[in-house]
């Protein structure tokens, strides 16, 4: 069934023909602390296409959020990128200065990130805020200042009256839609979201995933959205991509990977979730809980945990492999059995 | 369950809060006039948005707060007559709580086994120093904190989120409870290790023969573990009945709301732009009527005038809503 083809370097599953609005390669990121380094991201490439909704799962500590700061060099000490480039516009961020990343941030990346309540500025008016932002992009004139703030309150759904509210005053749901609001003052052509809707309530969530798919059609921007919650993202994202103790597991097409997940740990997240309708039935979820990455096992990292294990995946570090459009690193898909 | 009386009987129970200062007071009605039962080894399922006061149900039934009006009983006898400390003490074992932030409800200075240890000394003073320890390494055993002996000597920081959870319920298994208050006991863990968790609700429940009170805003995930679901909505009750049969024939228009929002990667989904944006209201100094008209399509004028109540429409599954007692068919979302 699999028709595997030897690893081609670039670990990607066949991307749109078109330049990628940001490319990474083999981005690491480790924390070094006193009492060692840990490797919280290890060698991580991809791209993303212009438009493209890419979603990055994965469990607590397996790097994803790491990655995301890495990928918006938003990281503090002890985190820093210890190799790899991130390619935005032809520029690698990586090698940029803080003067440079400035004019880059919200004009044409811009970061929504997990807890709104903490990223938005308690004692500034939303307004105030969204003026802060434009002004620092050398907008000056009041009235278009203004036009703009109340464009994107409103392209969120949120009533411009807000504009002189304090965070405090507004709901969740509204706090982290003007946090979207925010991050669409330029329209830029990537945005990466940090688990945002996981303060939410189901309704809520719901409703900003609507939200947020409806925004990206009509202005086109790449998403990069991490989650713990692949349910999530089933409807919403063009390319998942799911993340194992700082390394990248399996990535393809979403439809493709919930129909026939390869890597059995994408078929364990998969088997996780109790479903609503259907049968009830008995669900094991994954044994086990994600390695200390201070210490990460020799070989795959998934395979003390892997109810497929066999004797080489305790010692040889799996590479990518090809399969019906998706990369796995897993050495179920090694089509030569190990010989070479 | 016993055909008399239930382990927990809770009637027309409401907690109000005051707020405001002097010149502006007003009352937040968290929870109104709320009743329910939970039977022996049962699990029933508090579901609702935040807001919906189903943590301040909770909170009531541990004893943090008093209600304001309406009265609950537990094993037949009120909570209200429960005083001495002595008394105090018995019902907080027989009914203890599970908290939702594993990482701030053990101590950490302390090893895991402080805890439970200290809850056996303190409910349980008839054992000797070898037979708590005995009996914590059986409740970690339970919990599937394997081996127990060796897990009870760690520190909550060497513990993952998961496992710090289970120590919870050990914590909680230990006083030989009848029923466990669990406040949102997996909201804070990753999908991924949420269903070890609540097998370990379902086993407590078989094996233990403890009931649990779960509270939780993931109807899937009640839909795993309850036998019976109940769905607040602004402090009111809006629908109760067995799990199944709320979540496959759901009558009030806010549990086919809930439903609908509930992410599910086994079906197919109409991604339309038409979803509710509405929010639960904090209702403070509410005037009668149902509290979900303002998002409700099929909301009609009574609706606006009466509060419904709770009513039978098949074997055990009660709604509050005029449309569908009036025996319309509801489809709201």
């Amino acid at each position: 069934m699999a028709h595997a083809l030897a690893d081609d370097q670039s670990g990607l599953a066949s991307p749109p023909r078109r330049e990628p609005v940001l490319e990474i390669r083999d981005l690491s990121v480790e924390y070094v602390l006193e009492s060692g380094i840990v490797g919280a991201v290890d060698a991580v490439s991809f791209d993303v296409a212009p438009g493209e909704f890419l979603a990055i799962v994965g469990e607590s500590g397996c790097g994803k959020s790491t990655l995301l700061f890495g990928i918006s060099q938003l990281l503090n000490p002890p985190a820093e990128i210890s190799g790899g480039s991130v390619q935005f516009h032809g520029r690698n961020l990586v090698q940029l200065t803080e003067r440079e990343l400035a004019a880059v941030r919200w004009k044409d990346m811009s970061v929504v990130m997990q807890s709104a309540m903490n990223a938005l500025n308690p004692v500034q008016s939303v307004g105030a805020q969204l003026k802060d932002a434009m002004r620092a992009h050398g907008m000056t004139s009041k009235s278009e200042i203004l036009q703009r703030s109340v464009e994107v309150l409103s392209m969120v759904g949120i009533d411009p009256v807000h504009l002189k509210s304090y965070p405090h005053q507004l709901s969740g749901g509204m706090r982290q839609r003007s946090m979207i609001a925010m991050a669409m003052l330029f329209t830029p052509e990537l945005i990466i979201m940090d688990e945002p809707t996981s303060a939410l309530d189901v309704v809520a969530q719901r409703s900003l995933m609507a939200q947020i798919k409806d925004l990206q059609r009509e202005y086109h921007f790449a998403v990069i959205f991490v989650t713990h919650d692949m349910s999530l993202v089933r409807h919403f994202s063009d390319r998942l991509m799911v993340m194992y103790a700082g390394q990248v597991s399996e990535v393809g097409p979403t439809q493709q990977l919930f129909d026939h997940p390869h890597h059995p740990y994408t078929a364990g997240l998969m088997d996780a979730f109790p479903s609503i309708r259907g049968p009830r039935v008995q669900l094991t979820g994954i044994p086990g809980s994600p390695p200390n990455l201070a210490r990460p096992p020799s070989g795959c990292r998934f395979s003390p945990r892997c109810p497929k294990v066999m004797a080489r995946c305790e010692t040889d570090p799996p590479p990518d492999y090809q399969v019906e459009g998706t990369s796995v690193r897993c050495f179920l898909y090694d089509v030569t059995g190990g010989s070479q | 369950m016993t055909d008399s009386e239930p382990l927990l009987r809770v009637d027309r129970m409401s907690r109000h809060f005051k707020i405001g200062n002097a010149l502006s007071r007003s009352t937040l009605h968290a929870v109104d006039e709320v009743s329910f039962t939970v039977g022996e080894r049962e699990i029933v399922a508090i579901a609702g948005e935040s807001g919906s006061g189903k943590s301040t149900v909770a909170r009531v039934l541990a004893k943090i707060y008093k209600p304001t009006s309406g009265e609950v009983y537990f094993q037949g006898k009120p909570l209200s007559a429960i005083r001495s400390r002595a008394e105090k003490l018995r019902y907080s074992g027989l009914a203890p709580m599970v908290f939702q932030d594993p990482f701030a409800s053990i101590n950490p200075v302390f090893r895991v086994s402080h805890g439970v240890m200290r809850a056996l000394k303190l409910h349980r003073p008839e054992l000797s120093g070898d037979q708590r320890f005995t009996e914590a390494v059986r409740v970690f055993d339970a919990v599937g904190l394997n081996p127990g002996a060796e897990v009870l000597q760690r520190y909550p920081h060497e513990l993952s989120g998961g496992q710090r959870q289970r120590v919870g319920f050990a914590q909680a298994l230990a006083m030989r409870p009848k029923l466990i208050l669990a406040d949102e006991p997996v909201s804070m863990l990753d999908v991924s290790i949420r269903i070890g968790l609540l097998n370990v609700m379902a086993k407590l429940r078989d094996e233990e023969r403890v009931s649990i009170l779960y509270i939780t805003h993931d109807l899937a995930s009640a839909r795993y573990v309850a036998d019976r679901l109940i769905v607040m909505y602004a402090g009111h009750l809006v629908e109760t009945g067995p799990a199944e049969d709320v979540l496959s024939k759901p009558q009030h228009p806010y549990t086919q709301l809930l439903l609908s929002a509930v992410p599910d990667p086994r079906a197919e989904l109409n991604v339309s732009a038409e979803t509710d944006r509405g929010e639960p209201p904090k209702v403070i100094n509410p005037v009668p009527g149902c509290r979900f008209r303002f998002r409700c399509p099929l909301a009609i004028a009574e609706c606006h005038h009466q509060t419904p109540q709770l009513l039978e429409l098949s074997p055990g599954h009660d709604a509050a809503c005029f449309v569908a007692q009036s025996g319309a068919e509801v489809k709201a979302f």
